[in-house]
């Protein structure tokens, strides 16, 4: 299947104000693992067989606390669930593609590229090209995301501990879950969540991390019901 | 620390994982729909797991609740919470929370016991 490049570059151009983002969180990404003791080697092959920053940061953090590698696995599923309601979402303009180029999206798509190809396509539904329009945005996003992972890494295995940069794990977890309590029913998901995990803090396995998923969820999704 | 085993077991299951995720509904054939129940549960999943991730580093030292002035954990993860509601920037957030964080230390240190 021949591509059109001028969609690859118009999805390169789009996602050029978003890698404004894409640096620091990548830098903080690569520091926070290594702060947290992940080796960098293993920081940066996370990054390309993952790619996915906030599970990354998660696992190291859990890792640091001697969590089993299943725990650490299912925390990631948890945390990267969002990624299948992007690919059930951005279905429609893609599933009629052929299964290779499907498999070579799903591996680029990460919550940028979603953002900016959902956008675009709502304004262009008709678009022939919106495959090559993902993959211009998709391949410049992943390319600046590595670098920057690169970066972090170096520079956290030469940052003293005294400046607590650990603590820069937490917060990108604020900043990222912030912007998410628009309405009643998410702030409700992310306080029964925060209640459930200090609450049952003393379950082995860090088991808590499970049960406050499950109380966030069931929380949000009631006070849906009751707001309807 | 974890082992070297661990780490590695968990890199190769998350990376599997995580691209299943990804191609999962793009793996279905065009005509079969997206169940509607499915898409309901997942809107909560992100502010619900990423909480859960955070909110113990500011509530828990030692694995007991700790909520105090001199928990400065609390006190800098509060002022990001303010800076991420206001402003929704990344950099910012993480910036103002650092900042905060070795302010409250400091002044903790400075308080007489």
């Amino acid at each position: 299947m021949p591509l059109h490049r001028p969609a690859i570059a118009a999805g390169a151009r789009a996602s050029l104000p978003v890698l404004l983002g894409v640096v620091p969180f990548g830098l903080i990404t690569g520091v926070a693992m290594v702060a947290s003791g992940i080796p960098p080697a293993i920081a940066v092959l996370m990054s390309l067989f993952v790619f996915a920053g906030a599970s990354m940061v998660a696992a190291a953090q859990l890792l640091a606390h001697g969590t089993p590698a299943a725990l650490v696995i299912l925390a990631a599923l948890f945390i990267n669930l969002r990624f299948m309601m992007y690919s059930a979402s951005i279905r429609t303009h893609l599933a009629h593609l052929p299964l290779g180029w499907r498999l070579a999206a799903s591996y680029l798509h990460t919550d940028n590229v979603y953002g900016l190809s959902l956008a675009r396509f709502a304004e262009h539904p008709e678009d022939p090209h919106k495959l090559e329009y993902f993959l211009g945005a998709g391949l410049l996003i992943w390319a600046t995301w590595q670098a920057a992972v690169l970066a972090g890494a170096l520079i956290g295995a030469g940052v003293p501990a005294a400046w607590r940069l650990e603590f820069a794990a937490p917060l990108a977890f604020i900043a990222m879950t912030v912007p998410l309590l628009r309405d009643r029913a998410m702030v409700g998901a992310a306080l029964a969540a925060a209640a459930t995990v200090v609450a049952t803090s003393g379950l082995p396995l860090r088991l808590n991390l499970v049960a406050a998923a499950a109380a966030g969820i069931v929380a949000g999704m009631l006070l849906e019901r009751r707001g309807r | 620390m974890s082992s070297g085993a661990t780490l590695w077991i968990a890199l190769a299951g998350m990376a599997l994982v995580t691209y299943l995720l990804r191609a999962s509904f793009l793996l279905l054939p065009p005509e079969v729909p997206t169940p509607a129940a499915l898409r309901r549960i997942l809107r909560f999943v992100p502010a619900s797991v990423l909480t859960a991730i955070w909110a113990p580093e500011l509530l828990l030292r030692n694995e007991v609740l700790f909520v105090s002035l001199e928990n400065e954990r609390l006190l800098a993860g509060l002022v990001a919470i303010a800076v991420a509601w206001r402003w929704r920037i990344t950099s910012a957030t993480i910036a103002a929370g650092l900042a905060a964080l070795h302010l409250f230390a400091a002044l903790t240190a400075s308080l007489p016991a």
